[in-house]
């Protein structure tokens, strides 16, 4: 037992604070159970509040970007210039294309709900995606017999991945242009970036400029440095 | 604004000289105060690059592997600061602060309930609000040491983990705004910060304030030198320490083209 009895009221009282600090200990460690559901109420209940906000009182706020976390390898974003930008098409392919948002936007539109997994293991469950399916954009520019595979070219040099033409045709695949509602924000890779729910995020290329159509599986950017190439949620990068 | 008489003569004087007859009583020694300002150089560093990381519209600031590895490195060095002045520090003098903080007696419930009841070395809300910073900082370890083991071993990945490390740096972000204030804005308590600083306060705004601990005259405890033992075991610490940090530079000066130190930053 300490000896020391100088100048303070220690001896008398309750010891509260150590109650506080276990307590405060006991109720953080127990949330890395209870913790994301909890958090998930929370933003359903304030969803009104936000929507209230002005979208560009919004938008000029800094936000934690609703459970996004965002990565660039190239930093800053690539901003993209709605009046020269285009998505080519090229490589083994029966008519080639070039085509501005607009024209992009023409395509059969379609939204989905999907949840968007990160192999880093945060997740965003329900997000509305806006934009085209990647099979309708096949159909127009009709794959050769020799096709195998798809290069995705960001804007983000040197940021490249990949899907083969089975995976790239699954129904869920998309070009996304809008998010939640709203065109895609630059961060989210505006104005234009592949969505394919049923692999890790690293396989969703953003600031998407052109897509090479080949006949061999180039590894893509995390690939070449150590990542699955077929990423399955769950089934894939140490997951099982 | 119209200030109350006592403490604003001597605010309005400042200049006044040196050797004017202010009495002070000395608050906190060398210890706490290097331990004060050791956290909250840490907690500054790991806030700045913790906003970089989190904030999308920061995220141009620097790569993010090297703002990560500063994030990291901050901690560690954060902690060697906490655990060289936990074995090299004076030991009565944090073992005393750490009983007059976890403690509180019937003044401190009233002073709670807003009653003016006179107050110890540390008043009420000081004593929860160090016993909170002392839990979230314990807290955001955790979940950052979790989040950092989840990178490289998918087991320690919990669905609690984010939310927590989120969490608990709000709390600590609101904990400091309101230190801050007092501690510089809030007039009448704004006489404290000489004490964080230069170890003593004015005796006269310790009377009233700290009325308890003012009037009692028994000395502090004595400060003992540490022992050969403890020396050692600093050493270690320090050694251990900075290998750490070391590790962590060169996973930032790796990254993101070496294979081994990207698979840490992926998209």
């Amino acid at each position: 037992m300490d000896v020391e009895t100088g100048n303070d009221d220690a001896e008398k009282g309750r010891p509260i604070g150590r109650r506080v600090f276990l307590g405060t200990m006991g109720l953080g460690i127990s949330s890395l159970l209870w913790g994301d559901t909890a958090w998930r109420a929370i933003g359903d209940a304030m969803a009104p509040l936000v929507r209230a906000v002005p979208a560009a009182v919004r938008d000029a706020l800094p936000s934690p970007a609703d459970g996004w976390r965002i990565y660039a390898v190239n930093p800053p974003f690539p901003e993209f210039d709605a009046a020269t930008w285009r998505l080519t098409v090229a490589g083994l392919v029966g008519e080639p294309a070039s085509l501005s948002l607009d024209e992009l936007k023409q395509l059969p539109r379609s939204e989905q709900v999907s949840d968007f997994h990160c192999v880093t293991g945060w997740s965003v469950p329900d997000v509305r995606w806006t934009g085209v399916r990647l099979s309708d954009l096949l159909a127009r520019v009709t794959p050769d017999a020799r096709a195998r595979a798809l290069s995705f070219v960001s804007l983000e040099e040197p940021y490249v991945d990949t899907l083969t033409l089975r995976q790239a045709s699954l129904p869920d695949v998309m070009l996304a242009y809008g998010m939640d509602g709203r065109p895609l924000t630059r961060e989210h890779g505006a104005p234009v970036r592949v969505v394919m729910p049923r692999m890790y995020g690293y396989k969703g290329v953003k600031w998407l400029a052109r897509i090479d159509v080949t006949d061999v599986v180039a590894p893509g950017y995390w690939e070449q440095r150590g990542y699955d190439r077929d990423a399955w949620v769950g089934r894939s990068n140490g997951y099982s | 604004m119209t200030a109350t008489p006592g403490w604003a003569g001597r605010m309005a004087t400042p200049s006044a000289g040196r050797a004017t007859s202010v009495a002070l009583r000395p608050r906190f020694g060398a210890t706490e105060r290097t331990l004060h300002w050791i956290h909250a150089a840490g907690f500054t560093a790991m806030l700045a690059t913790g906003l970089v990381l989190y904030l999308p519209a920061l995220s141009g600031l620097g790569g993010r592997p090297l703002v990560k590895a500063l994030h990291l490195g901050s901690a560690v060095a954060w902690g060697l600061g906490l655990a060289l002045v936990a074995l090299l520090g004076d030991h009565a003098a944090l073992r005393a602060t750490r009983r007059q903080v976890e403690r509180l007696d019937g003044d401190d419930l009233r002073w709670l309930r807003g009653s003016r009841a006179p107050q110890g070395r540390f008043n009420a809300g000081q004593k929860l609000h160090t016993v909170l910073q002392a839990a979230f900082a314990a807290l955001l370890i955790v979940s950052g040491a979790l989040l950092w083991l989840g990178e490289r071993n998918t087991s320690f990945q919990l669905s609690g983990t984010v939310p927590l490390h989120d969490g608990a740096t709000f709390v600590t972000v609101a904990l400091v705004l309101g230190h801050l204030f007092l501690a510089l804005v809030w007039r009448p308590t704004r006489p404290a910060l000489r004490g964080i600083v230069r170890g003593s306060v004015d005796a006269a705004w310790a009377n009233r304030h700290h009325a308890k601990w003012a009037r009692d005259d028994a000395p502090g405890p004595r400060r003992r030198r540490p022992t050969r033992r403890r020396l050692g075991l600093a050493a270690v610490v320090a050694l251990v320490g900075l290998i750490a940090l070391g590790s962590f530079v060169r996973d930032a000066a790796a990254a993101p083209d070496e294979s081994g130190a990207a698979l840490l930053y992926p998209r």
